[in-house]
């Protein structure tokens, strides 16, 4: 696969061009998987929509709407084509809407949720991280250990739901359990409902980050230039956080990047514990109704925030270190 | 087992001992220890706990809702079962289709990653994109776009996840195989015209158990996760089966009368994933500790 695109030009703008070339195939091999998924059902979204009682000829006048003639690789064609036009085709079960106007709020309201979670996790794990490994070995890196690994082991139901029964229903009533957020509100108006459902994500991502993090400060710690600043008098908060922090990030970009994918993910479960209004909660309901149309569109959706999310941290890693970028030239 | 001769290790890859080697010093850390009470005592709580129920799980037996008393040690659930009976149920499922789904990736993943790194070939570069492609969805996307198309069947849930765990244990397999294809005694192996399974299997998996172990450890936790979370959902265990997952969709909307129902389950979960963690944790600080200091010191 490499060799077959190694025409393009090499550098940076040659690595960056093949990557994304990558990442579009990947998206491709995606959209086949799940069409080719969608299409092992047995049932027939026509008789889905129209129910049992529809006669052969609306039947077969709704199966031509939804492009259901014709041979498989024709319906694949087809499917891509609106896919890539915008056009996700009609939603089964939101009385044959499109499914663009179904997801479109939704859309929004998990790009908000996703961007708080990463916006509080990201510098809350580069602090922990930082915090550990300045004292290596000492308590809070041991407490700190121990908690992260806790942490990084339990699925997310299960922190989203002792997260409500601690601060919503049942030890302290100081939160909402359940974030419901009416269509016409933004959920900027109901910041105090995010509370739980950002906590969760924050819990479930931050111990990689933090992970990654005390181990890259750790190494950077140990090196010269470090040894170097301080030899010189330089005071340690200013080695600490303006000479050996910027150096440990770099090898941690990769990792925060695939934990921003991972929570594209991360939401399907936390939305539905909180009856938050996303797509996460979106493809739960759609998967329970069987709404093929607004499946196929979401995972796609899903695998192309993931696909685009993990491109960005291999671009940044080769940005921000001076060895692989040069070794590109 | 004082000392172990790198040299024999090299000429004669000993089936046994690297593995040996490992948990014997992952149980020397404080963490693993804990993690193995830890599992053993959830497990015993799966395996044993039915014989123990006061009840049917699946039986009316009080009010739904209703709170602890001498008859229910736990209270009620939502439809009025008992929550204890429903709880020492529960857990089998859980374990029993980590298990399947965990040991099915691995098989798949072990041999895909073997096959990969042995082959030399582009097949390599094809198996590693087509692991790739798999990577490319978050795994419970993978599993809700399955159970869209077939509908929710447990040995699809075994299936799915078993699925998605492959792409990574192959990744590691092959990994840690690229070098050990290169040593003298596959070569050894290959000149005596020994079958290619043999070779895959015979001689080179047992160089590789140390990452491995490692490798099955992580992701039986993250198989535990996903196959509880898809019961959470209601795509996996269905009523009126007892399961952990299925038990904290049940009654969480009871969460401020009687939490017990979403409440044990949710702590026995915990446990469990903390215990199969911190195991891991153990069995890869210890393949660390012998890749650096190499041997038993």
């Amino acid at each position: 696969m490499s060799t077959a695109i190694r025409f393009v030009r090499r550098g940076i703008s040659g690595f960056v061009l093949r990557r994304v070339l990558l990442g579009l195939l990947t998206l491709l091999l995606v959209s086949v998987i799940v069409f080719a998924a969608t299409q092992a059902l047995p049932s027939d979204p026509a008789r889905a929509i129209l129910g049992r009682t529809a006669t052969p000829e609306s039947l077969a006048a709704l199966r031509k709407q939804l492009n259901l003639t014709g041979s498989i690789p024709g319906q694949y064609a087809h499917w891509l084509r609106g896919f890539v036009t915008g056009d996700f085709g009609n939603s089964l079960a939101a009385r044959g809407e499109p499914v663009t106007q179904v997801l479109g709020k939704r859309l929004e309201n998990s790009a908000f949720l996703v961007l708080i979670a990463g916006a509080v996790s990201i510098p809350l794990s580069i602090l922990l991280g930082v915090l550990a490994a300045r004292r290596r070995d000492g308590p809070f890196d041991h407490t700190s250990s121990v908690l992260m690994l806790a942490l990084a082991a339990l699925p997310e139901f299960v922190v989203g739901i002792a997260l409500v029964v601690l601060f919503g229903t049942t030890v302290f009533h100081w939160l909402p359990a359940v974030s419901l957020i009416p269509p016409e509100d933004t959920p900027f108006q109901h910041l105090k409902a995010l509370i739980l459902p950002v906590a969760t994500l924050v819990l479930a991502v931050s111990p990689y980050i933090a992970r990654i993090m005390r181990a890259s400060m750790v190494e950077v710690l140990e090196s010269d230039f470090v040894e170097m600043a301080r030899l010189k008098g330089m005071p340690e908060r200013h080695v600490l956080w303006r000479h050996a922090v910027p150096n440990a990030v770099a090898p941690a970009i990769q990792v925060i990047a695939l934990n921003l994918a991972y929570l594209a993910g991360g939401i399907v479960v936390v939305e539905f514990v909180f009856g938050y209004p996303g797509i996460g909660s979106a493809l739960v309901d759609a998967v329970a109704n069987r709404d093929l149309p607004v499946v196929q569109a979401l995972a796609i959706l899903i695998a192309g925030v993931y696909v685009a999310l993990n491109l960005m941290a291999d671009v940044a890693t080769i940005l921000v270190s001076p060895r692989l970028r040069t070794s590109l030239r | 087992m004082t000392a172990v001769a790198p040299a024999a290790a090299v000429a004669a890859p000993p089936v046994g001992r690297p593995l040996t080697i490992l948990l014997r010093r992952a149980w020397r850390a404080v963490r693993t220890k804990v993690g193995v009470v830890l599992v053993v005592l959830v497990v015993a709580l799966a395996v044993i706990g039915p014989f123990f129920a006061p009840h049917s799980p699946t039986e009316f037996a009080g009010i739904p809702y209703s709170h602890a008393s001498s008859a229910l040690p736990l209270g009620a659930d939502n439809l009025g079962r008992d929550v204890l009976s429903r709880f020492l149920w529960g857990g089998r499922s859980v374990l029993g289709l980590a298990l399947l789904a965990t040991a099915l990736g691995l098989a798949i993943g072990v041999s895909i990653g073997l096959v990969a790194a042995y082959s030399r070939s582009i097949l390599d570069d094809v198996l590693m994109r087509a692991m790739d492609v798999i990577l490319a969805f978050p795994s419970i996307v993978l599993a809700l776009v399955a159970v869209a198309t077939v509908g929710p069947k447990l040995w699809l849930l075994v299936l799915v996840v078993g699925f998605t765990t492959a792409p990574r244990v192959a990744r590691v397999t092959r990994g840690a195989s690229l070098e050990i294809v290169e040593r003298d005694f596959v070569q050894a192996a290959e000149a005596l015209g020994e079958s290619r399974t043999r070779i895959l299997f015979g001689e080179i998996l047992p160089s590789i158990t140390s990452p491995l172990m490692v490798e099955a450890s992580l992701r039986l936790t993250y198989s535990i996760g996903l196959i509880a979370g898809l019961s959470f959902l209601g795509f996996g265990v269905q009523p009126p089966s007892a399961d952990w997952g299925l038990m904290i969709n049940e009654n969480r909307q009871g969460l401020t009368i009687q939490p017990w129902g979403a409440v044990m389950p949710v702590i026995a979960i915990a446990v469990l994933t903390i215990g199969t963690s911190l195991i891991g944790d153990g069995l890869s600080r210890a393949a660390i500790g012998l890749e650096r200091g190499g041997g038993e010191r």
